[in-house]
């Protein structure tokens, strides 16, 4: 297993040094942080394109009545918003972007277990995405059924729906391929000594998030099937007027898309979990806690899917079961919360930008936790179901949660993917009015949902104008947050970056800024007393 | 890295497992023919379950792997089992 090659540095795995050059080099290249790296730059493209219709519905909700456009526009632009932010934003995120680039080096590998196969999984959601799109442009206009796609009306509705469901399909299929990928590489590349219970902790999320991905995905496949083959056959699975059941379409859509959330989530508290000790530069607290919490919440996230249809018809006693369940799974996000708190306390703290942005996740996500328990507690949910209530929950804990730390984590391995430092005094001023702009947009819309406004309309009653307006107000300042995040990573190069700029003790830490293309000069080992977090 | 012994399996048995599973399918077949009202959709199940088992252990490989894979198969069965269940936990009391 040891090489060892010591006579000439190997090349950064920004060089060229295969066949082709340049864009080529690229997009051929089945390197994991080339892979990775590709990934981040897709999704920055599909999030601002998503921000943007998020804009726009803004832009039409500052007055009540039609504004610039009419309900049925309103309708496409709420559901492509969905589809490309949950499909191809935040299910893939921070697990393709940074469990491709940084966990390989992590647990001491050349690259992933099938390297290929990554790059194929980074042409199928190029390719789903694509078939996603296209569904805005083409057959009867772009669907309006909402990213849920819930029959009976995907089934009735003209438009566009069939593109739309097979595009997420194949974006299901990366996904799993992807965590396929990641359980054989955690399995069967650790570096030699680097037991399952040394492994870092973005690893063991990303585990655990690979497990959900792989049993969780088929099933939202076979049903976005289902629902082509209903459109196009009449076969009856969930239409009633063709003998079908609408509720049994959302148990399948829910049994995977609640566990998605936690696909999206429990990367961003692996992340979490580096930049805390590193910025504390203190031992991480309760190490077998969070790494298990991890397994806890995919296991228990799997289970707690109908939540999201107490009001849908079910039984009584099937919504009791659930939503006892679904108080359950607070427990191991809470285990984390505490263990990164527990970990900062009398820690010797450096504010850089990366754990700026692991504090406002911190916060965010208790907000978002907190409404969830409201939401999941079945006698508050029934009041406020389908309101801006459950709007300000979710994006909360998606934006709030995975947004945030998305963004923590380019600025914690920017170093090491790009070997160039960043402003620090913009980094802070892009925290600041993303921060700012964050809480303004969608604090108001817990406050008009308890005051009864419904999600997903196109009017409203003058009492929710303000809320309204101070939402559009926070949309412009998040907007220009994340311009100056942009500005501050990619307008110009800033100085070369040490190897290792946080003090960081991860494998990572301990090669050069970029990494050379096989990552390890000589490949590492992990000693017996040796542990991943052993800050002094 | 580990050493591994890789196992072949014989023409012969997956010839047996073949004939065993289009007798199955055959046998599947034919039960619909027979009424037994509440029960055709056990003894189906029962006969689809038999089939995947047959697969699980010789086409997958399962007989001859470490005992760390049948755990996760196990652990995804037990899951598929408590998602019937919960669903259950609604059409049942409906």
């Amino acid at each position: 297993m040891t090489e060892a090659k010591t006579h000439h540095p190997e090349p950064s795995y920004l060089v060229d040094t295969g066949k082709y050059k340049g864009l080529m080099a690229w997009l051929t290249s089945t390197d994991h942080k080339r892979i990775g790296l590709m990934y981040m730059y897709a999704m920055m493209i599909f999030f601002s394109v998503g921000g943007l219709l998020g804009i726009l519905m803004r832009i039409e909700l500052f007055y009540p009545g039609q504004q610039i456009y009419g309900p049925q526009v309103y309708n496409g632009l709420f559901t492509i918003h969905g589809i490309i932010m949950i499909f191809t934003v935040v299910i893939p995120g921070l697990a393709a972007v940074f469990g491709n680039f940084s966990m390989p080096i992590m647990i001491g590998a050349k690259d992933v277990a099938f390297p290929r196969l990554n790059l194929f999984s980074f042409y199928l959601y190029v390719l789903g995405a694509a078939i996603a799109l296209s569904s805005q442009f083409m057959g009867n206009g772009p669907p309006d059924t909402g990213w849920t796609f819930y029959a009976p009306y995907s089934i009735q509705t003209h438009t566009n729906v069939v593109a739309a469901v097979f595009g997420a399909f194949v974006l299901g299929f990366s996904s799993i391929l992807t965590g396929l990928n990641f359980i054989v590489t955690m399995h069967r590349m650790r570096a030699p000594g680097m037991t399952f219970f040394k492994m870092p902790l973005f690893p063991w999320s990303l585990y655990a998030t690979a497990w959900i991905q792989v049993l969780a995905t088929p099933i939202v496949g076979i049903t976005l099937l289902m629902v082509i083959a209903e459109r196009w056959l009449r076969i009856g699975f969930f239409d009633p007027s063709l003998g079908g059941d609408p509720v049994l379409y959302q148990h399948l859509f829910w049994i995977y898309s609640h566990p998605a959330v936690y696909i999206m989530i429990l990367p961003a508290m692996g992340v979490i979990t580096e930049i805390i000790p590193t910025f504390a530069q203190k031992r991480i607290f309760g190490y077998k806690a969070i790494a298990i919490s991890s397994l806890a919440i995919a296991l228990v996230g799997y289970f707690v899917w109908a939540h999201h249809m107490y009001t849908s018809g079910m039984s009584t006693t099937a919504r009791w079961v659930f939503s006892l369940l679904t108080f359950l799974v607070a427990v191991p996000s809470a285990i984390k919360v505490f263990n990164w708190v527990a970990t900062m306390y009398k820690g010797s703290i450096s504010m850089r930008p990366p754990f700026l942005f692991a504090l406002g996740f911190i916060f965010l996500f208790m907000i978002g936790g907190m409404t969830g328990l409201s939401l999941g507690a079945l006698a508050t949910n029934v009041h406020v179901h389908d309101t801006a209530y459950v709007v300000a929950h979710f994006h909360y804990i998606v934006f709030g949660g995975v947004g945030f730390a998305f963004f923590a984590a380019i600025y914690y391995w920017y170093p090491k993917m790009y070997g160039r430092m960043y402003n620090f005094k913009m980094a802070n001023w892009s925290f600041v009015f993303l921060f700012t702009g964050f809480n303004l947009l969608y604090f108001p819309q817990f406050i008009i949902g308890i005051m009864g406004m419904p999600r997903r309309y196109f009017d409203y009653l003058p009492q929710f104008t303000l809320g309204q307006q101070l939402s559009f107000f926070g949309a412009i300042l998040l907007a220009i947050g994340f311009i100056i995040m942009l500005i501050t990573l990619f307008s110009k190069k800033g100085a070369k970056a040490p190897d290792n700029p946080w003090g960081g003790r991860t494998f990572e830490w301990r090669i050069p800024s970029p990494p050379p293309l096989e990552n390890f000069e000589v490949m590492p080992e992990m000693g017996e007393n040796e542990e991943p977090y052993d800050y002094k | 890295m580990e050493t591994e012994t890789v196992h072949i399996t014989p023409y012969r048995a997956h010839a047996w497992v073949l004939i065993t599973l289009l007798a199955l399918t055959f046998l599947t077949i034919t039960v619909t023919w027979i009424d037994l009202s509440a029960l055709t959709v056990l003894v189906a199940m029962l006969i689809a379950s038999v089939k995947a088992y047959i697969v699980l252990t010789y086409f997958m490989h399962l007989k001859f792997e470490s005992s760390l894979f049948r755990v996760f198969v196990i652990m995804v069965l037990a899951i598929y089992v408590l998602v019937i269940l919960f669903t259950l936990s609604d059409y049942l009391f409906r």
